[in-house]
């Protein structure tokens, strides 16, 4: 495609630029809409959110930090909504598991946003926030490149384990509750689920992020659920999760920029799409294997910044304007 | 641009006429029009120029000068309260540790002079006037602490908004066309947020302030911008479903799109 190649390098050297309504500022276009396409990709690849990427590219544009974080959630709407309504046509979505997940996750976000702002309270926020990345995305990474390692193998010795051994189920698969998920193929109590679902809402709330990245491997490690029924499942409950959030943004922060939110969801929903399509020619293991390397190198990106001696130690927050 | 100049040569014009009509002055008088007082902020807005155009007005009673005028510009943008926050280490961690809240800051500082700040007049009376960044940042009335112990959070607030180009010092933005005429170009950069600017011009002679005038300036959203900003703040809900509707929307049409069954 010469053509493009020449639209590309043209929009590179003399850059459209559009100012957008609320972040007040002008940004080239052709870059926001290949860093929609960028993290689309990501996104659709390991029915993931993608927001713990797209927030901190934006802010290091310049773009105010809650504008950024309302905005992209407009994109992650349109990027689930494709990547669920694909997921149903192909009959890889669990709508009852999506429910249960929907519901426990209401009530994990409602306490995440109470925790927030028992935090800000007492001063410690920042510290909160750093940590809990740091965490989250180290020990879960690091599960899952050790398994995949482990897989990768025991693949190579010869006979791969099996993944599912008849009647050997972890024992919290059969507390009390018990309900039958056929898309899943997953018969299990739903204490654990709704557990996983309020961790992830809880977690989701305080660090402003859809969650998906815990909620991905966790279905795919603790439950044993098909990884093509995670993806379209963990999208379906993004898209509800998400549109809550976008109205709160809207209404209660009035930071969500309709510009750059466009820009971004049509850059994504390409993204999206090459995404989700290179996801079905990946090998399970494979695909396990680079989200864990994903999750490790944004664990060590936060590591960095706690550790390293900052280059200007110090940093500006400003207000709202006074007239 | 041009036909502002031509419009604001016309009001000076006029002002002086009128100027010499007016009753007898002691020292001179300082007259200055900007070549817009409304800038309006459209889609493909990547920053603005103002110009301030000023005259000196002497009359029979001025006392003779030997030496020439020096005029200083400062621009400053809407106010808004802010904290600067410092990272020092804890063990082996950088936390956001000290903090200091300013609670009256420019988003915008200019200060355009028609010679270098130092050579214009001592430090002693730049602290006095509020002539040039230091002199307005360091301001006892510029923070609420009292000892002067938050000086590296504002050398800091100086350094980090001078590297975004919203704080800025121009030793030659005055230039003189005569010996009482003088003009000075405000580009403001597309950073620079909406709101009112106060444009102050001081006359000095031999390092004293003889006079002082304010003139204002809008920086406003107008058109596309102006409507979606108002929505989003005046109609939350309403935004916010439209928003929610247009993701939607993008999202199932790509599934149309791109369906390959």
């Amino acid at each position: 495609m010469p053509w493009a190649c020449r639209a590309f390098a043209y929009g590179i050297s003399e850059p459209v630029q559009f100012y957008l309504p609320i972040a007040e500022m002008p940004v080239s276009v052709l870059l926001i809409l290949t860093l929609g396409a960028a993290v689309g990709f990501v996104s659709g690849l390991f029915g993931i959110g993608g927001g713990f990427l797209m927030t901190p590219l934006l802010i290091f544009l310049g773009i105010p930090p809650a504008v950024a974080v309302g905005s992209q959630t407009a994109q992650i709407v349109a990027s689930s909504t494709t990547s669920a309504l694909g997921a149903l046509r192909r009959g890889a979505l669990d709508l009852k598991l999506g429910t249960v997940l929907i519901l426990g996750g209401l009530v994990g976000t409602a306490l995440g946003v109470w925790f927030f702002a028992a935090a800000r309270r007492a001063g410690q926020l920042d510290l909160v926030i750093v940590v809990s990345y740091v965490s989250l995305f180290s020990v879960v990474g690091g599960l899952m490149l050790k398994e995949s390692i482990r897989e990768f193998l025991s693949a190579r010795k010869g006979a791969a384990r099996p993944r599912r051994r008849a009647g050997a189920h972890p024992t919290y698969l059969g507390w009390p509750l018990r309900m039958r998920f056929v898309r899943s193929k997953l018969y299990a109590s739903v204490i654990p689920i709704l557990g996983l679902a309020l961790f992830v809402g809880f977690a989701g709330a305080l660090l402003g992020i859809g969650g998906g990245f815990i909620m991905v491997p966790a279905l795919l490690y603790l439950f044993r659920v098909p990884t093509a029924v995670v993806v379209g499942t963990s999208q379906f409950q993004i898209l509800c999760t998400t549109c809550v959030a976008l109205l709160l943004h809207a209404i209660v922060n009035q930071a969500v920029d309709a510009v750059l939110s466009l820009l971004l969801i049509l850059g994504g929903v390409f993204g999206a799409q090459f995404g989700a399509r290179a996801g079905r020619h990946l090998r399970a293991d494979v695909f396990r294997f680079l989200l864990a390397l994903l999750l490790l190198a944004v664990g060590l990106r936060f590591t960095l910044e706690l550790v390293l001696v900052p280059a200007e130690p110090f940093s500006i927050s400003a207000g709202e304007m006074k007239g | 641009m041009k036909a502002g100049a031509r419009t604001a040569r016309a009001i000076v014009g006029a002002a002086l006429w009128l100027g010499l009509l007016l009753g007898p002055a002691r020292a001179e008088t300082l007259i200055v029009s900007l070549s817009s007082s409304r800038l309006a902020i459209t889609s493909n807005y990547t920053g603005g120029l103002i110009v301030a155009f000023g005259a000196i007005e002497r009359d029979a009673q001025t006392i003779a000068r030997t030496s020439g005028y020096d005029v200083v510009v400062t621009v400053r943008g809407p106010r808004q309260a802010i904290t600067v926050r410092e990272k020092e280490p804890l063990g082996p961690v950088w936390l956001n540790r000290e903090q200091q809240k300013f609670p009256e800051v420019p988003a915008f500082l200019g200060v355009y002079s028609s010679r270098p700040l130092k050579e214009i007049t001592s430090d002693a009376l730049r602290a006095r006037f509020r002539l040039g960044i230091d002199a307005i940042v360091g301001a006892p009335d510029f923070t609420l602490t009292r000892d002067g112990a938050d000086a590296p959070f504002r050398q800091a607030l100086v350094r980090l908004r001078k590297r975004e180009g919203l704080y800025l010092e121009s030793e030659r933005g005055v230039s003189f066309l005569t010996g009482s005429l003088f003009r000075a170009g405000i580009a403001l950069p597309a950073t620079a947020p909406p709101g009112g600017y106060d444009v102050e011009v001081s006359l000095l002679i031999d390092g004293l302030l003889l006079t002082r005038t304010q003139t204002h300036f809008e920086l406003v959203k107008s058109g596309f911008e102006q409507r979606v900003g108002d929505l989003a703040r005046d109609r939350g809900l309403i935004y916010g479903l439209g928003t929610a509707a247009l993701a939607l929307g993008f999202g199932w049409l790509a599934t149309v799109i791109f369906r390959r069954d």
